[in-house]
């Protein structure tokens, strides 16, 4: 069995080539996914780059990223594989005329040529080393979570009628969760666990130096400097690093050199979707004394 | 085993080769894990197993590799995180090259040698001179630390400070905040902080009012740090003192979420105005998930043939109706005298935020008067804000402002009682420590009668009820249920059986 990465340190190098600006935590707890095997469930608020991670490690090893969005209503039917039903029933409607004994039939439909894969099934079964990524898990229902714990701790799949189908190779699973409910203690033990969170101010400087061209190193470093306080206030949703870098970008396009209030209250609506929020911010922001409530 | 044990040679020599785990890394790790458990931390076997394996992936000199390899095994919550960190930095605070006491143990004695060693070895360059400084110039080291962001030379600072000011003496039983309390004391970081501010001002000129928000934010940053380190480096002490065991109980701290509403401490009551929101977003979208989905709706067969067409016409997928259960409605009745006014707040706020959940909510406070809040709540963005008006607005005081239970249910009785029917379920909200005064349970009693469910929520420990002036038996005989709920935890609860 060989390993994917060298080290934590070299996948952050290799990480930030890809313009994916790791810290240690996230670049450690990759690593250690693919030494002892184990999907990496990785939780955190909204736009801090959890599926991102998946996306930039996945390009980091030139692999395929195979992706399963997770929804309300997610069903084995369509996490893992499907019977093709009605190719099925065509088969069976065919053969009427032909004297071809049940058990004949039976065995025939019940074959590969007659089975949808699904995501978590492709994943396994894919000959080349692949990254599975299980985008928002928190939004099955309990219940669908049983669905991937044979994966995630054994790396198969069991049909009924086929039997189990083991992987061919180990994928590096990535489970993203916006923790919009407790997932079940039986999931959380197979995996490892990471919180990304907002970065400090120096990552997200760089992330906004290399999201955005053009910007000057002064005015990144106030975007993240304005973007830290702002966080610092009770909101309903702080700004995120995609709407820092939305923000980032907009500055860059008004031509400003640097941020002043009027410029700052006047485009927060990019940073803060939340009218109240917005209000909020604005009236803080040019509270010189700092107190937040 | 010792703060002080065999492991640190271990860890020294470790730092490039893989760790070959020794008896006395296993040793240390086992107690670390216990100590986890105790904190009430979950974790299983499995995740033992996986944390054993796990460090031996990562060189045990990295420190911070280390500890990402163990939280990333064993803690599967992110609130937990931080009840991991402490016993983290208790166990494995005195494990690493920088931190190492001196070999025979002499506490007091270490420090500058240990500074010089740093000014030499590491580049930890401002932290040296140790002991000749005078409280002046270690306020200006402070300051300049502090004005440069410099976080080696906070470090010796922090170092400096404890060892001068916290005035630590072996196997005096002092918690860890007495010696953080009079090391703070001295420093006067309010203080610095405007000094800060001015020396900015003076250096960059004319500033809006934003760009010295941003200072301020800054440099407050800053000093948190700093105070960090300091903790960090009082803990340590403290550890090489006690030892690890002892010293991680005195620390242990409930989980936000079992925090007692009742004894919260102003820092805790911070943590638990920031738990509720995300707590009723994940409390909102499950009850909704589970409404949807609870039971099958009945068999909606025109959708049914409809589906069947595309498998030539065999009903392979039967369709169901959307099932459409019926929201009840909720009269919160809410004791919002001083004792008991947390709970009542953090049930308000959950009740509301859940509102969607129910067809109707209306709201009501006492303390000895009754005052309707349910219009305080409509069409408000921010329940925070409808919370604080309800404490400060609302009109609940009658006589002398103590809680009078009976004379706020009367006059509750008396004035909505009629608005009470057989869909609603009433949540009575509070201790009831009557002060004495009639009860009048005859109320609740004919509230049951008229109403699908009354609840009483107590947040006292059911230990208490029915001592001193407390009556709430005396309620509870004619309510369907009354609960204890003192944390975030059993109000959670409560609040999901209720929809």
């Amino acid at each position: 069995m060989s390993f994917r990465f060298e080290d934590a340190a070299s996948l952050r190098d290799d990480l930030r080539r890809v313009d994916y600006l790791s810290d240690e935590g996230i670049a450690g707890v990759v690593y250690l996914a693919d030494r002892l095997q184990k999907p990496v469930l990785v939780e955190g608020p909204a736009g801090t780059g959890k599926t991102q991670l998946a996306k930039s490690v996945s390009e980091v090893l030139g692999t395929r990223l195979i992706r399963l969005q997770c929804y309300e209503g997610l069903d084995e039917a369509k996490a893992l594989y499907e019977w093709n039903y009605k190719k099925q029933l065509l088969r069976i409607q065919s053969d009427r005329s032909d004297e071809h004994d049940w058990a004949g039939v039976s065995e025939d439909i019940f074959s590969d040529e007659f089975l949808l894969t699904r995501p978590l099934l492709e994943a396994i079964s894919a000959p080349d080393p692949v990254v599975l990524l299980i985008d928002e898990v928190d939004r099955v229902e309990v219940e669908t979570e049983a669905l991937l714990l044979e994966i995630l701790s054994d790396y198969q799949v069991s049909i009924p009628e086929l039997g189990t189908i083991e992987a061919k190779q180990i994928p590096l699973v990535f489970l993203t969760s916006n923790n919009t409910r407790e997932l079940s203690e039986a999931l959380k033990r197979r995996c490892l666990y990471l919180h990304v969170d907002y970065p400090d101010l120096e990552r997200e400087k760089e992330i906004v130096l290399t999201k955005v061209p053009d910007i000057t190193e002064n005015l990144a470093d106030q975007v993240a400097r304005v973007v830290r306080s702002i966080r610092q206030i009770e909101l309903k949703k702080a700004p995120s690093v995609s709407e820092t870098i939305d923000w980032a970008k907009t500055l860059v396009l008004l031509g400003v050199e640097k941020i002043e209030e009027q410029t700052a209250s006047d485009t927060l609506n990019i940073l803060l979707k939340y009218q109240s929020d917005i209000r909020k911010a604005a009236k803080e922001l040019v509270t010189a004394d700092g107190v937040s409530v | 085993m010792t703060a002080t044990g065999t492991t640190e040679g271990n860890g020294r020599s470790a730092k490039t080769v893989p760790l070959e785990l020794g008896d006395a890394v296993l040793e240390l790790l086992n107690g670390f894990i216990i100590e986890l458990r105790a904190a009430g931390l979950p974790v299983s076997l499995t995740e033992n197993l996986d944390a054993l394996e796990a460090v031996k992936h990562v060189p045990i000199g990295d420190r911070e590799s280390f500890k990402y390899a163990l939280g990333a095994t064993l803690v599967k919550h992110y609130n937990h995180w931080k009840a991991f960190e402490t016993v983290f930095e208790v166990y494995f605070s005195l494990r690493g090259k920088e931190y190492a006491i001196g070999e025979d143990g002499e506490l007091l004695d270490l420090e500058d040698g240990d500074l010089d060693d740093a000014q030499a070895g590491d580049q930890q360059g401002a932290g040296g001179g140790g002991e000749n400084l005078s409280p002046e110039e270690l306020a200006e080291m402070l300051f300049q630390s502090l004005m440069r962001g410099d976080s080696q030379m906070m470090k010796g600072v922090a170092r400096q400070a404890v060892r001068r000011f916290a005035g630590m003496e072996p196997g005096r039983p002092v918690g860890g905040t007495y010696y953080l309390y009079r090391t703070l004391r001295n420093l006067d970081l309010d203080g610095v902080l405007e000094r800060l501010l001015q020396q900015a001002q003076d250096t960059q000129g004319e500033a809006s009012e934003m760009d010295q928000r941003l200072w301020r934010d800054e440099y407050q940053h800053r000093i948190d740090q700093l105070q960090k380190e300091i903790e960090a480096e009082i803990r340590r002490r403290l550890v090489a003192d006690r030892g690890v065991e002892a010293m991680a109980k005195t620390l242990r701290k409930p989980l936000p979420e079992d925090v007692d509403f009742m004894h919260a401490s102003r820092e805790e009551m911070t943590n638990l105005r920031k738990a509720i929101y995300p707590l009723t977003r994940k409390l909102a979208a499950r009850l909704q998930r589970k409404r949807r989905h609870g039971r099958r709706g009945p068999l909606d067969f025109r959708r049914t043939v409809r589906a069947s067409l595309s498998c030539g016409g065999v009903p392979v997928e039967p369709k169901f109706r959307n099932p459409n259960p019926h929201k009840p409605e909720i009269f919160v009745i809410a004791d919002i005298s001083g004792s008991v006014a947390a709970f009542a707040r953090f049930t308000l706020h959950l009740v509301y935020a859940i509102s969607g959940q129910f067809s109707k909510v209306r709201s009501f406070v006492f303390i000895d008067g009754l005052d309707e809040v349910t219009s305080y709540f409509e069409g408000v963005e921010d329940i925070n804000e409808a919370v604080h008006r309800v404490n400060t607005e609302a009109d609940v005081v009658w006589v002398d402002g103590h809680s009078d239970y009976g004379h706020a249910l009367g006059v509750f009785w008396q004035k909505y009682g009629k608005d009470i029917g057989p869909r609603t379920s009433v949540m009575i909200l509070g201790d009831a420590r009557n002060n004495y005064h009639a009860a009048e349970s005859w109320i609740v009693k004919e509230m049951q009668d008229k109403a699908r469910h009354v609840y009483w929520l107590n947040p006292e420990p059911r230990s208490y009820w029915d001592t001193g002036d407390s009556i709430v038996g005396e309620y509870a005989q004619h309510c369907d249920g009354s609960f204890e709920v003192r944390n975030l935890r059993q109000l959670e609860a409560f609040v999901e059986n209720l929809v």
